[in-house]
C-alpha cells in the first residue's frame, strides 16, 4: 500500500508535469494561420525610454508577420542601453541621442560594429499641468534659469522665473541620468551635457515624470513629444521661443534648440549572422512611417526615409 | 508537545510485518549516512545564504567605500549618486525611510493593538476562528496591489480630491499609511500570541478583585506581554523599514530631506529598485551603490531582527 | 481532558470566567474601551474593503479574455497580461522544484537529527529566524551578485528569478516544516524506534508522512507568498516587454506584480484600469491557493 507521503507526490507530479505541458502549448503563436516563413529566435533591444514605445510598437506589428520571433524590450536608459550593446549584450540599442565618443570607443574596444539608423524624429517637449495657465510660453533662458545646476536649492518658486508669475512652489520631474532625453536636454538648455540641478525627481521611465507633473499645479517637466500626444488630457506643452512643437514644427527643423531625431543602433553581427534580426529590422526601417504614426512619434521625412534605406542596403 | 495519551497499539501499518529481532537492531544502514549528510547539507545552505548575503552586499561596498568616505555617506544630505556632480550623502534616503516607518507604526500599533486585545480577551473562540484567519488576508495581499492603492485611491482620490489637501502626485503620507495597514497583521497576531500566554490565574485573581475586562486588559494582560507585543512591534518595524514596492510606486523618486510628510521622498529601498531599473555596470560606482545601500538596508534590519528575537525570547521564558 | 488550543505556553484556557453584566462591565471607560478595540478591527477590514473594490471598480472596464490572451501593446485597448500570466506559472513551478525539497530538507535535519544544545545548530536556527525577516529585495541583490559573479550576462532568465525567489521563501519553508513535524507526537517516534526502525526509517515512514499536511499548507503558503513578489525581480530585470510567452528556464519572463507595477506606473487612465484588473486576477489566483492550503489543512491534519 503507498504512503500517503507518496500518494501526494504522485499527485503533485502530475500537476507539475500538466502545468509544463499547458505552458509548452501556451508556446504556440497567438494570432491563427500559420507565420509567413516561420523564422524563430530572439530579438534583444534596450535604452531610451523615449524610443522604446516605438520598438515595442514595431514588434508588436511584426508578431502578425512573424510570430515565431521573441522580442524583448527593455528600457535602461539610452547610456544604459549603449553599455548593454557595447559589451555584446543586445542586437538593437534605442537611443534618443546620438552614440557619445567615450561609448563609440567602448564598442570598438569590444569589436562591436554596429549601423546608426535615424527612425524617428522627436521634439523634446517641456510640459506644464494643465491648470498651469501663467507659463504657456516659455524662452529657453527661462528654462534655462529653472534647470540650471546653479538653482539648485535656489530657485525654488515661479516667481522667481518671472515676476509676473504667480507664488507656486516649482516641482521639478524629469529623465535620470542614464536617459537620452537627459543628455539631449542639459545640452540644448544648460549648455552642457549632465549639467543640471539635482534636486529634481528623475526617472529613466518617463511615465513616472508624466504623473508627477499631472499631480502638481507648479509641476514641470520634460520628455518626448510622443509622450505628450499620449497624455494631452492630463499635461500640456508649452511653446519655447515662440514655437509650438508638432510634427510640422520638428520636421520643418523650426521648433529649436529641443528637435532631435531618435536612432536605433543595430550591431552588425547581429543582423548579418542572425536572421531574426535581419527581418526585424528591415520591417522596422520599411513600416517607419506607419509604427511612428501607430505610436504617435513624429515619423521621418521624406528625406530621411530615402538616407535610412540607403543605410540599410547597405548592411544587407 | 501535546499530552493527549496515546491509545495503545503499534504505531506502523498493520500490514507491515514486525520486524525480526536482530542483533544489529538500530544500528544505521549505509544508505542512510548518505541521506543524514544531505540533509546537513540542505540545513547548511540555509548558512550559506547568509554568508552569501553577507558577501555578495559587501564586496562592492569596498569598492564604494574606498571613493566615498564613510561619514560622507552616513552624514551627508545630498544624495545624487549618478549625476555628474555627485554627492553620496545618505541621510535622504534614510529620513525618508524613518518618515514611511514612523507612518506605518502611527496607523499599525493602534489597529495592530487593539485588534490583538479584542481577540485575545473579548472574542469568544468561535469569533476568533473567524476573525484570525481574515486578519491574515490583510498579509497576503501583495505589495504592488496595496501600491496601486495608495496611489491611486489614497493620494489620487482621498488626499488630492476629497480633502483637496497641498500634494503632488506621489507623497510619503499615503505610501506610509497604506504600509501600516499592511503590518497591522504582523503586530496583532504576534501581541495577541503574547497575551493568550498570559496565564488564565491573573486574569481570574484580577476579575476576583473587581476589576472589569478593560481594567484587567491594562493594567494586568497587557504589562505582563508586554515583552512579546514590543517583540511584534520592533517586527513591525522591521517590515517596514524593507518594504519596497508600495514605496516605489506612491512616495516618489525624488532622494531629499522630507520635512512635511505631504511631500514626496525616496526611501533605501524606493532608490534600490529604482537604481536597478537602469543599467548599471559590474564595477561601476553606480552598480558599487546600489550595493552600498543595500547593505545599510541590511544591517538595519539585522539589528532591528536581533531586537526583536531577544524580545520574543524573553517573553517566551517568562511562563 | 485537558484542551490545548496551541498558544505558545500552552494555557489552559477554559470559558472564560469574566462575566458579562457585572456593573464593571457597563462603566463608560470599560464601553468606550470596546466601542475602541472594535472600530480598530472596523478600520482594518475597511480598509481592506476599500482596496477590493477600488480593484474591481477602476479595473471593471478590463475584464475580458483579452487579459488572458493579448501581449502588452502600447495602447491599454490591445493589451493583455498573456506573458506575465505564464511567467508567473514558470517562476512560480520552478521555485517550488527548487525550493520545497530543499527546505523539507533542511527542516527535517534541524528538527529530527540535530543536536539542540549544540551552539551550531542554535545558530541556523537564529540564522534562519533572521533570513525570514530580510527585506525581499536583499535577495534579489544576492541574486543579481550571484549572476554577476558567474558572468551571467542577461539575467531575464526565469531561473534568476527562481533562484531570487526559493531563497526568499527557503526560511519561511524551513519554519513551517518544523512546526509540521513538532505537532507529531514523540510517542510516535519511541514506539517506532522500539520496534527496531533507525531514526531515518522513522522519520521517512513515520513521521513525515504524519506532518504532510502542515508541510503542504505551509508551502501552498510561501508559494502564495512569492506569487505576490515583486521587488527581488525588480533588481533583476523582470521589468521589460515581451512580444512572446515565457517557454523555458532561460526564457525571458515578467510575472504578474511586475506587470502591474509596469501599468500602474503609466499616467494614462486604460493602464492603470489595466493594473487593476490584473490585481483582482493575481488576488483571485492568491484566494484560491490560500483555500487550498487551509482545506488541505482541515480536512487531512491529524488530531493527536
Amino acid at each position: 500500500m503507498p504512503t500517503k507521503f507518496s500518494k501526494i507526490a504522485a499527485i503533485t507530479a502530475t500537476f507539475a508535469a500538466a502545468a509544463l505541458l499547458l505552458s509548452a502549448c501556451g508556446g504556440q503563436p497567438s494570432t491563427g494561420g500559420d507565420p509567413a516563413s516561420g523564422l524563430t529566435g530572439a530579438v534583444s533591444a534596450d535604452g531610451s525610454s523615449t524610443v522604446a514605445p516605438l520598438t515595442e510598437a514595431a514588434a508588436d506589428l511584426f508578431r502578425d508577420v512573424e510570430a515565431g520571433v521573441n522580442v524583448t524590450v527593455a528600457t535602461s536608459g539610452t547610456g544604459g542601453g549603449f553599455k548593454a550593446f557595447c559589451a555584446g549584450e543586445t542586437d538593437i540599442s534605442d537611443a534618443s541621442r546620438p552614440i557619445k565618443d567615450e561609448e563609440a570607443a567602448e564598442c570598438e574596444a569590444n569589436g562591436i560594429e554596429y549601423t546608426q539608423i535615424v527612425i524617428a524624429n522627436d521634439g523634446l517637449a517641456v510640459v506644464i499641468n494643465p491648470e498651469n495657465d501663467w507659463a504657456d510660453e516659455l524662452t529657453v533662458e527661462q528654462i534655462n534659469t529653472i534647470w540650471a545646476p546653479e538653482s539648485e536649492g535656489v530657485v525654488t518658486n515661479w516667481n522667481q522665473v518671472d515676476p509676473s508669475f504667480p507664488d507656486v512652489p516649482l516641482a521639478l520631474f524629469g529623465a535620470g541620468t542614464d536617459s537620452g532625453t537627459f543628455d539631449y536636454f542639459t545640452d540644448a538648455i544648460n549648455g552642457e551635457e549632465g549639467a543640471i540641478r539635482t534636486d529634481y525627481s528623475p526617472s529613466e521611465d518617463d511615465n513616472i515624470t508624466v504623473q508627477g507633473v499631472a499631480g502638481d499645479l507648479g509641476g514641470i517637466g520634460f520628455f518626448g513629444l510622443s509622450y505628450v500626444e499620449e497624455n494631452a488630457d492630463v499635461i500640456k506643452a508649452v511653446t519655447v521661443d515662440g514655437v509650438y512643437p508638432t510634427v510640422e514644427t520638428v520636421q520643418d527643423g523650426s521648433y529649436t534648440p529641443l528637435g532631435r531625431p531618435l536612432f536605433i543602433y543595430v550591431a552588425n553581427a547581429s543582423y548579418t549572422d542572425k536572421p531574426q534580426v535581419k527581418a526585424f529590422v528591415d520591417y522596422f526601417a520599411e513600416n517607419a512611417v506607419a509604427v511612428a504614426e501607430t505610436a504617435l512619434f513624429v515619423p521621418l521625412t521624406e528625406e530621411q526615409i530615402a538616407t535610412a534605406t540607403e543605410q540599410l542596403a547597405t548592411l544587407g | 508537545m501535546t499530552t493527549v495519551a496515546s491509545t495503545g497499539g503499534p504505531a506502523i501499518a498493520p500490514d507491515r510485518p514486525t520486524p525480526p529481532i536482530s542483533y544489529f537492531a538500530g544500528r544505521p544502514r549505509p544508505g542512510e549516512f548518505v541521506i543524514r549528510l544531505l540533509l546537513r547539507i540542505a540545513a547548511a545552505i540555509t548558512v550559506v545564504t547568509t554568508i552569501g548575503i553577507l558577501i555578495a552586499l559587501t564586496i562592492p561596498s569596498i569598492g564604494f567605500f574606498a571613493e566615498v568616505p564613510v561619514i560622507e555617506f552616513l552624514f551627508g544630505t545630498r544624495w545624487a549618486p549618478r549625476f555628474a556632480d555627485a554627492s553620496f550623502g545618505v541621510l535622504p534616503l534614510v529620513t525618508a525611510t524613518a518618515w514611511t516607518t514612523f507612518l506605518a507604526l502611527l496607523v499599525a500599533v493602534p489597529l495592530g493593538l487593539g485588534a490583538a486585545i479584542f481577540l485575545a480577551e473579548y472574542a469568544s473562540p468561535r469569533l476568533r476562528k473567524i476573525l484570525k484567519p481574515l486578519l491574515e488576508i490583510l498579509a497576503g495581499v501583495p505589495t504592488v496591489v496595496y501600491g496601486y492603492f495608495a496611489l491611486q485611491f489614497v493620494q489620487s482620490t482621498v488626499f488630492r480630491e476629497w480633502l483637496q489637501l497641498e500634494t503632488g502626485a506621489f507623497s510619503v503620507l499615503a505610501a506610509g499609511l497604506v504600509m501600516g495597514v499592511m503590518i497591522v497583521p504582523t503586530i496583532a497576531s504576534i501581541s495577541e500570541d503574547a497575551m493568550s500566554a498570559v496565564p488564565q490565574a491573573m486574569r481570574q485573581g484580577s476579575a476576583a478583585l473587581g476589576a472589569n475586562r478593560m481594567q484587567t486588559t491594562l493594567r494586568v494582560v497587557f504589562p505582563a506581554a508586554l515583552s512579546g507585543i514590543v517583540a511584534a512591534i520592533v517586527l513591525g518595524i522591521s517590515r517596514a523599514v524593507g518594504e519596497t514596492m508600495i514605496v516605489a510606486i506612491a512616495a516618489g523618486n525624488q532622494a531629499r530631506l522630507v520635512a512635511n510628510p505631504l511631500e514626496q521622498g525616496q526611501t533605501m529601498t524606493g532608490f534600490i529598485a529604482n537604481a536597478a531599473l537602469g543599467d548599471s555596470r559590474v564595477g561601476s560606482i553606480e552598480y558599487d551603490t546600489l550595493f552600498a545601500v543595500g547593505l545599510l538596508l541590511f544591517l538595519i534590519t539585522l539589528l532591528i531582527n536581533f531586537i526583536s528575537i531577544r524580545f520574543v525570547r524573553k517573553f517566551r521564558e517568562a511562563y | 481532558m485537558r484542551i490545548i488550543d496551541g498558544t505558545i505556553a500552552g494555557t489552559i484556557r477554559t470559558e472564560r470566567p469574566i462575566a458579562s453584566g457585572t456593573n464593571g462591565e457597563r462603566r463608560p471607560a470599560a464601553l468606550i474601551f470596546l466601542v475602541l478595540l472594535w472600530l480598530s478591527l472596523v478600520v482594518a477590514f475597511g480598509v481592506l474593503i476599500a482596496l477590493v473594490v477600488t480593484i474591481i471598480i477602476d479595473g471593471q472596464g478590463q475584464f475580458s479574455w483579452r487579459l488572458f490572451t493579448e501581449f502588452p501593446a502600447s495602447s491599454p485597448d490591445r493589451a493583455g497580461a498573456r506573458p506575465a500570466i505564464l511567467g508567473s506559472a514558470w517562476v512560480i513551478a520552478t521555485t517550488a522544484v527548487m525550493t520545497i525539497p530543499l527546505g523539507i530538507a533542511a527542516a527535517v535535519h534541524l528538527e529530527e537529527f540535530a543536536d539542540k544544545r549544540n551552539w551550531f545548530n542554535r545558530l541556523i536556527e537564529l540564522n534562519v529566524q533572521n533570513l525570514a525577516a530580510v527585506p525581499s529585495i536583499v535577495y534579489g541583490l544576492l541574486a543579481l551578485a550571484f549572476l554577476s559573479m558567474l558572468g551571467v550576462r542577461d539575467k531575464n532568465i526565469v531561473m534568476a528569478g527562481a533562484l531570487a525567489l526559493s531563497l526568499l521563501i527557503l526560511p519561511v519553508i524551513i519554519i513551517a516544516t518544523r512546526e509540521a513535524l513538532r505537532a507529531v507526537p514523540s510517542e510516535i517516534r519511541q514506539g517506532s524506534l522500539a520496534l527496531g526502525a533507525t531514526q531515518w526509517q522513522t522519520v521517512w515512514r513515520q513521521v513525515l508522512p504524519s506532518s504532510v499536511p502542515g508541510i503542504a499548507t505551509g508551502a501552498i503558503l510561501a508559494l502564495s507568498r512569492a506569487l505576490g513578489e515583486a521587488a527581488p525581480l525588480l533588481v533583476l530585470g523582470a521589468l521589460v516587454f515581451l512580444s512572446f510567452d515565457p517557454n523555458g528556464l532561460l526564457s525571458g519572463y515578467t510575472t504578474l506584480p511586475i506587470q502591474i507595477f509596469n501599468w500602474t506606473g503609466r499616467p494614462q487612465e486604460g493602464f492603470h484600469a489595466l493594473a487593476a484588473a490584473t490585481s483582482v486576477l493575481l488576488l483571485f489566483l492568491l484566494v484560491i491557493m490560500n483555500g487550498l492550503a487551509i482545506f488541505i489543512r482541515n480536512k487531512f491534519q491529524k488530531r493527536w
